[in-house]
């Protein structure tokens, strides 16, 4: 006997199929059974109603920091699968830089167990780029995605090495694997606590050049040529960054990119009108305006590929300290849709695009069986209320992670339920 | 209070009437430096921690001795020997040191906004005594005294009395390392408020970026930058950034930046006074010449910085009517 859940009433996006309208999504046995405007719906058949809402692919998060193993008391697997589900992400790629590093088949085996223990997100484990995230020697790729590993990072540090990353591009070809960098020319970019610029001078804070990141992207853009491998740029903010990653395409490179969602809403002077908030700390920093107008129009534009959180929890015993001495991260999952609900209600993004850049498009980047409401495709789902207010109040995020600067901001949109596997893991 | 505010973080968030609020209660606060017997029971029973985790000798005694001579109990905390040395964070290490009750907590750091943290997180006042690159407050303030001073002074007006009216119009050129530093961003913040125009100078690679936001005229070249200046007002080359690479040396740096009395005389206003936040590398970017001829308000800024730090201490400790 099949289960049969029929999703009713709402406006079904999916960007993958080409779906945008009123349409029926039934559900069976965990699959998508179909999409359609009409469909007749048995007696036994469970009904979710989505009058109101959009119902879209799961989200999928190519750039999310679940701390396990190793810093268990920021975030774990479960909490950030948890954190996941309810921002209406049912896919997530877990960064390496835990403790110990992703860099063999044991850690990338024990975030697998654990994510499957929680049962909530699915959650990709990505390997390291060099043996512990040194950035001296290769890692082992083949191992690493035998083990379930989706890409290579070393994301928290860049591959400061040339050499290092071209071999690693290279290389990574034998297994099909794309290479996902943190760009950031350490010598350029020295200490640094924010973004270069009048803000920066005026709080006496220390600035990172918008170069320091776009030197690195275009580094690795003539790599990509050099070595035909698949590089994916991590949480572009940089005006710089957007005209590489635009030059890569023209040349029909194998080049991806992803925005986070604080880069796309907010900027330096923003920060500055915060103070020395640690909760706007993170790594690139937050930029200028004009480097913001550049990322989200590339975002709009297909240039920058997907919205990706970089959802990276810290406790407050790394936050609350001088801004010079804090760590950088914010969390992100449970943000992340309202955020850039609002880019579409000030017209910089169409919904269907902004869709598209949360599911299909991450999905693609990765090479990822994921993000689309295809029939046959698992049934991982959200669905969205569009015109919830809701009032972030950290204390009440699913995440360890309180540090965010929308602390205690009215945002609109929220996602009500998500389905994994046809199983409703947040709403009810 | 000063105005609206409890605490004095930094002279970007202080109006023109809070500034001359502090000014001209600092000029009742010089007369009773020059009493034979300095001491007034202004802030007895009242206690001020001088809390500092960068090395100064003259800012902490500064406000030592203003605490002092307004009778108040000051405490000096410095970082090395204590906790801090043990791991203890600043918010812990200030709350520890709210426990015992101080009024007023002045705090020097290293790291720009940490006088801001220990604010928003303790019940007392608190005093900026210079954080990281970011404000200096009180010597923002003692500068735009002892301008005033000064400019009351060449117009032959009584010296007791500084007219700070008389800072509107006049141009004062900071030279030397602006990027690193705090007293350029509060002298920044203060001096425009007071009408007078700031043009900044000094290598590039020690002008920051956008400072030209601040209302800073900018300039690369000394002569241009002094040109029919009216003070200039000279920094310290700190040792450290030499290699940073920032300059290539001292030796080249006091040729192009530097001021020594063939410069000045050739160069400066006949009336443009000297000032530097101390302390002096002499030879560097001062001759000692210079630092110790009669353009120099130098010491002058020294005095008038207890002025100005007992104004400070006693508007917010909260001191009973101005009866000094």
């Amino acid at each position: 006997m099949s289960e049969l859940l029929f999703i009713e009433g709402g406006r079904v996006i999916d960007p993958a199929g080409g779906v945008d309208g009123l349409r029926t999504v039934v559900v069976r046995d965990g699959r998508i059974a179909e999409v359609a405007e009409r469909v007749e719906r048995p007696r036994e058949a469970r009904v979710l109603d989505a009058r109101g809402r959009w119902v879209t692919p799961g989200f999928v998060d190519l750039h999310v920091h679940l701390r396990e193993p190793g810093q268990e008391y920021k975030e774990t697997v479960a909490t950030g699968a948890r954190a996941a589900v309810a921002g209406g992400f049912t896919t997530v790629a877990a960064m390496a830089n835990t403790s110990p590093v992703n860099d063999n088949a044991s850690v990338t085996e024990l975030v697998l167990a654990r994510a499957a223990a929680a049962g909530l997100a699915r959650v990709r484990p990505v390997g390291c780029v060099s043996r512990g995230q040194k950035g001296e020697e290769l890692a082992e790729y083949g191992e690493l995605k035998a083990a379930g590993c989706v890409a290579l990072s070393d994301d928290g540090r860049p591959v400061a090495s040339p050499a290092l990353m071209r071999r690693a591009l290279e290389y990574a070809r034998a297994f099909d694997l794309p290479v996902a960098v943190h760009e950031e020319e350490p010598a350029l970019a020295g200490k640094w606590a924010m973004h270069e610029g009048a803000a920066a001078t005026r709080m006496g804070l220390k600035g990172m050049p918008a170069q320091a990141e776009s030197a690195m992207v275009w580094r690795d853009v003539e790599l990509a040529e050099l070595t035909g491998g698949r590089l994916h740029l991590q949480h572009l903010s940089t005006a710089g960054s957007v005209r590489a990653l635009r030059e890569a395409k023209r040349r029909g490179l194998r080049v991806t990119g992803e925005a986070a969602p604080h880069h796309l809403a907010l900027t330096d002077e923003d920060l500055a009108r915060a103070g020395y908030d640690t909760s706007w700390k993170m790594n690139p920093p937050l930029r200028s305006v004009e480097d913001r107008r550049a990322v989200q129009e590339a975002l709009a534009d297909g240039t920058i590929d997907c919205v990706a959180t970089d959802h990276a929890p810290h406790s407050a015993v790394e936050k609350e300290l001088e801004f010079d001495a804090a760590a950088n991260g914010v969390v992100g999952l449970e943000t992340a849709f309202a955020v850039c609900l609002g880019l579409v209600r000030q017209g910089l993004l169409s919904e269907r695009r902004l869709i598209e850049a949360l599911t299909a498009a991450p999905a693609r980047a990765f090479g990822l069986a994921a993000g689309s409401l295809a029939p046959g495709a698992p049934a991982d789902v959200a669905v969205l209320d569009p015109a919830a207010e809701w009032r972030v109040e950290p204390e009440r995020f699913h995440s360890k992670g309180r540090h965010t600067p929308w602390k205690g901001a009215a945002l609109t949109g929220r996602c009500t339920h998500t389905l994994v596997d046809g199983r409703l893991v947040h709403g009810s | 209070m000063i105005g609206r505010h409890r605490h004095l973080i930094g002279l970007e968030e202080l109006d023109r009437g809070e500034i001359l609020q502090v000014l001209q209660l600092a000029t009742s606060m010089k007369e009773v430096l020059r009493r034979p017997l300095k001491k007034v029971p202004t802030l007895r029973g009242k206690a001020v921690v001088n809390l500092f985790f960068e090395a100064s000798t003259r800012t902490r005694s500064s406000f030592e001795t203003a605490a002092k001579i307004l009778s108040a109990d000051a405490l000096n905390w410095t970082a090395a020997g204590s906790s801090v040395s043990k791991g203890e964070t600043l918010v812990d290490t200030a709350r520890n040191l709210e426990a015992m009750r101080p009024d007023v907590l002045v705090i020097r750091h290293a790291a720009s906004g940490a006088p801001r943290l220990v604010a928003e997180r303790v019940g007392c006042a608190v005093v900026n005594a210079g954080d990281g690159a970011h404000e200096h407050p009180s010597q923002g303030l003692l500068d735009a005294f002892t301008l005033a001073e000064h400019f009351t002074r060449a117009a032959g007006g009584p010296e007791a009395a500084p007219d700070f009216g008389l800072l509107a119009g006049k141009t004062v050129a900071i030279v030397g390392d602006v990027s690193h530093s705090r007293v350029a961003r509060s002298a920044l913040h203060c001096l425009p408020k007071l009408g007078a125009k700031v043009r900044v100078c000094g290598p590039p690679t020690m002008i920051p970026a956008g400072i030209e936001r601040m209302g800073a005229e900018v300039h690369h070249a000394l002569p241009e930058a002094v040109k029919g200046a009216d003070a200039v007002m000279m920094l310290r080359i700190q040792h450290e950034r030499i290699g940073d690479p920032l300059i290539p040396g001292t030796r080249e740096y006091s040729k192009f930046w530097g001021l020594n009395a063939r410069k000045a005389a050739e160069w400066l206003a006949p009336g443009a006074c000297i000032l530097h936040p101390g302390p002096i590398n002499r030879g560097v970017e001062l001759a000692p010449e210079v630092a110790d001829g009669p353009r120099s308000v130098i010491l002058d800024q020294v005095q008038n910085g207890v002025a100005v730090r007992m104004a400070i201490l006693y508007l917010l400790a909260g001191g009973g009517e101005a009866h000094v």
